[in-house]
């Protein structure tokens, strides 16, 4: 009886040894390799700043998404497109072609018309000095090794800061001389970026300028906790446009899971054994 | 009314009832079906003691009809258009039904494919099975590897992200590295100057036809010339010279039904692992679907950091490895002909390997460390390709490259140093 795991498992012992030299090789790799990588964690990307955490419950709640929706409306569907969503796919977060019709509809006249925008590339081009990208997928494509592309957005819509030396006459922390201005700006407010002077490590005699904190130089309609949340809300949208099937993908992988768990597998492992439970 | 029913005797099945029997005896007339059914399946002997490791080139086969199953799907509502590319995938991922399924399915394919034609290979390596008398199996292998290196290559631009559309301008651009018909070379390749919509229609049919049908061909050729010769196994040791009074090999069983009830199981874990990537992380952290892949091609604005999927990027360190101007002949094109015999060296493998045992069970202690080394350096080298080269990261990828030829070019000697052990005359379970 005890040859019943032969075919599945056969010679524990040798998948054991040889398991043993690639396990061996991974030890040897990932030591070699922690001591190469540099904390990517940390910083990269972009602006090179620590990215903070985007409040990820949001891009699966039903109301933050429609908050999410309305702000993504009012003020970025003007400039940016999202080519790639109709309208009632927002049916999907609850909303009723009605809804859609009579509070979002701003660009487009049917339902079903995809969000795109009379912007024309060269326009965007020449105000801007680049082209509004496209936001359909805009969260996908922003992670990286700092953080997911939810958190970097999330940093970004909440460190504009006035700056004079910019033709718009804003700048962002975690895009460096970015071309878009400060949109949400009526929300937010506006507020200056403080940097301190400190002693370049490189070279004693100079100095170098380093980020300290933001200051509230004028107030916007919305305290700095709505703000964030506004933001949060902005940001889940972004998340669930970039993926709308997203959540029914994971409903379904646990069905096929446990179909393939709970119901095939037991069945392929009891006709495996039936067959070879005689073999010696 | 209960008469008895008649059975037919159908070779290699037995008897079998009446109107099945008679149809497959008309069949049997007119194509070898049966004949077929018993040289490759049920009277086809392989050895009883297959382990873990011998899953994986049913695994592969299982990807093979996964990729062109889904691919099929993807290439009714894809259109291989500079313009319309990017958005079309994104139209299969929102507005096709199921197309987010079929689109992960065969992303997530084309990344298993790898891992499992990988760990084929490694089974190969660890128990001789490349070794005479399979060496012809070995380099069909070896050809299914390069020419599922290109199909992957050229699948790679069809999204047409900005890792498609770089990574393709940095590979295409190697060739212009040669001396002398570099320049057009490249440009033959390309169609134009830069990567642009030729190149993507080009690359496409390369994709959904020309690489499919060699593949199927080699795949073919692979398995007609393993059950010429018959399997190896974890032991090392020949099946088919220990033959009974029916010439049957003692330690042999029929493919059908051991193995296929063996594989189904496997077959069923290894869906598993698939779902869980499909339905729970198809991106893989970026590792199977490149975040800088969502942002659409544009060829006047070259990323920051351009690095292939990481199937490729063991050979991506080696390419880069090379920075020395050998001979006054560009880095570069030494990192190509590197990146290339990388490659190209597991051809040699029968030849370079004279150890008098096949198996690892039976080799001494030093190859095994010898072995670890190896694939230490295999893992090293495609970390190092997913990251930006800095000057550590650079020696450390050269130490790696050395290594990784050490193991190639020095395996005429150290594969016959040390003590062996004293291999079995039947196989062991």
């Amino acid at each position: 009886m005890q040859n019943i795991f032969i075919p599945l498992v056969s010679t524990a012992k040798s998948v054991v040894a040889i398991s043993a030299v690639a396990l061996s090789a991974v030890t040897v790799s990932a030591v070699t390799l922690g001591a190469l990588s540099t904390p990517m964690s940390a910083y990269a990307s972009e602006g090179g700043i620590l990215l903070d955490h985007a409040p990820m419950q949001k891009a699966t709640d039903v109301q933050a998404l429609q908050r999410g929706a309305k702000l993504f409306v009012n003020y970025c569907l003007n400039c940016h497109g999202a080519q790639s969503m109709r309208y009632n796919r927002l049916k999907d977060i609850g909303l009723t072609d009605e809804q859609i019709k009579s509070n979002l509809l701003f660009t487009a006249e049917k339902v079903g018309e995809l969000m795109t925008v009379s912007l024309s590339k060269k326009d965007g081009k020449d105000w801007f000095g680049a082209v509004p990208p496209d936001l359909s997928v805009i969260a996908r494509s922003k992670a990286s090794g700092a953080g997911s592309g939810a958190d970097w957005l999330y940093t970004y819509l909440r460190t504009f800061y006035r700056d004079s030396s910019r033709e718009t006459g804003w700048n962002n922390r975690a895009f460096h001389n970015v071309g878009m201005p400060h949109v949400l700006w009526e929300l937010q407010g506006e507020q200056r970026a403080v940097f301190a002077k400190v002693p370049d490590p490189h070279d004693k005699s100079k100095t170098v300028e380093v980020f300290e904190k933001f200051e509230l130089t004028k107030p916007g309609k919305l305290n700095k906790l709505d703000y964030d949340n506004a933001v949060g809300d902005l940001v889940g949208f972004l998340v669930w446009m970039g993926e709308p099937d997203a959540a029914f993908r994971k409903r379904l992988g646990v069905l096929v899971l446990i179909f393939l768990g709970i119901f095939l597998l037991p069945c392929a492992w009891w006709l495996n054994r039936t067959y070879w439970k005689d073999l010696h | 009314m209960a008469s008895k029913k008649e059975a037919v005797i159908v070779s290699g099945l037995g008897a079998l009832d009446k109107p099945a029997g008679d149809l497959i005896t008309w069949l049997d007339q007119r194509f070898p079906l049966m004949e077929n059914w018993k040289a490759h399946m049920s009277e086809y002997y392989a050895p009883k003691n297959f382990n873990f490791w011998y899953i994986f080139g049913g695994l592969a086969m299982l990807v093979l009809v996964i990729q062109i199953v889904t691919g099929i799907f993807l290439v009714m509502h894809y259109k291989p258009d500079g313009a319309k590319a990017f958005e079309s995938v994104e139209y299969i991922m929102r507005e096709v039904p199921w197309g987010w399924l079929v689109r992960y399915m065969h992303s997530t394919g084309a990344s298993m494919f790898f891992v499992v034609i990988y760990l084929h290979m490694f089974r190969g390596l660890i128990y001789g099975s490349y070794r005479k008398p399979r060496e012809l199996i070995w380099i069909f292998g070896v050809l299914i590897f390069l020419t599922l290196m290109a199909e992957a290559f050229f699948g790679y631009l069809l999204p047409w992200g900005q890792m498609s559309y770089w990574g393709a301008q940095v590979i295409v651009n190697l060739f212009a590295a040669l001396p002398i018909i570099g320049e057009d070379l490249s440009i033959w390749i390309r169609g134009d100057y830069v990567v642009s919509d030729a190149t993507l229609n080009r690359f496409f049919a390369f994709h959904v036809i020309a690489l499919p049908l060699v593949i199927l061909g080699l795949v073919a050729a692979h398995i007609l010339a393993l059950h010429e010769v018959g399997s190896n196994n974890p032991d090392g040791i020949e099946i088919k010279e220990n033959k009974d009074e029916r010439g049957i090999p003692r330690d042999g069983i029929p493919f059908h039904p051991f193995y296929t009830v063996h594989d189904i199981f496997w077959v069923v874990v290894f869906l598993m692992v698939f779902s869980v990537i499909v339905f729970f992380a198809p991106e893989m952290g970026g590792y199977f679907l490149e975040y800088n892949n969502f942002i659409p091609a544009d060829p006047l604005k070259t990323p920051a950091h351009i690095a292939p999927v990481w199937y490729f990027t063991p050979y991506y360190s080696i390419l880069r490895a090379m920075v020395w101007p050998f001979f006054w002949i560009d880095a570069k094109v030494w990192g190509v002909v590197a990146m290339g015999a990388a490659t190209l060296i597991f051809f040699f493998l029968p030849w370079l390997d004279r150890s008098p045992v096949k198996s690892i069970r039976y080799r001494p202690t030093m190859h095994k460390y010898i072995y670890a080394v190896f694939i230490a350096c295999f893992f090293i080298l495609g970390y190092l390709g997913t990251l930006p080269p800095t000057d550590g990261r650079t020696l450390v990828s050269q130490i790696c490259t050395l290594l990784y030829f050490a193991f190639f070019l020095g395996m005429p000697w150290w594969s016959r140093m040390g003590q062996f052990k004293p291999v079995p005359a039947r196989v062991t379970m």
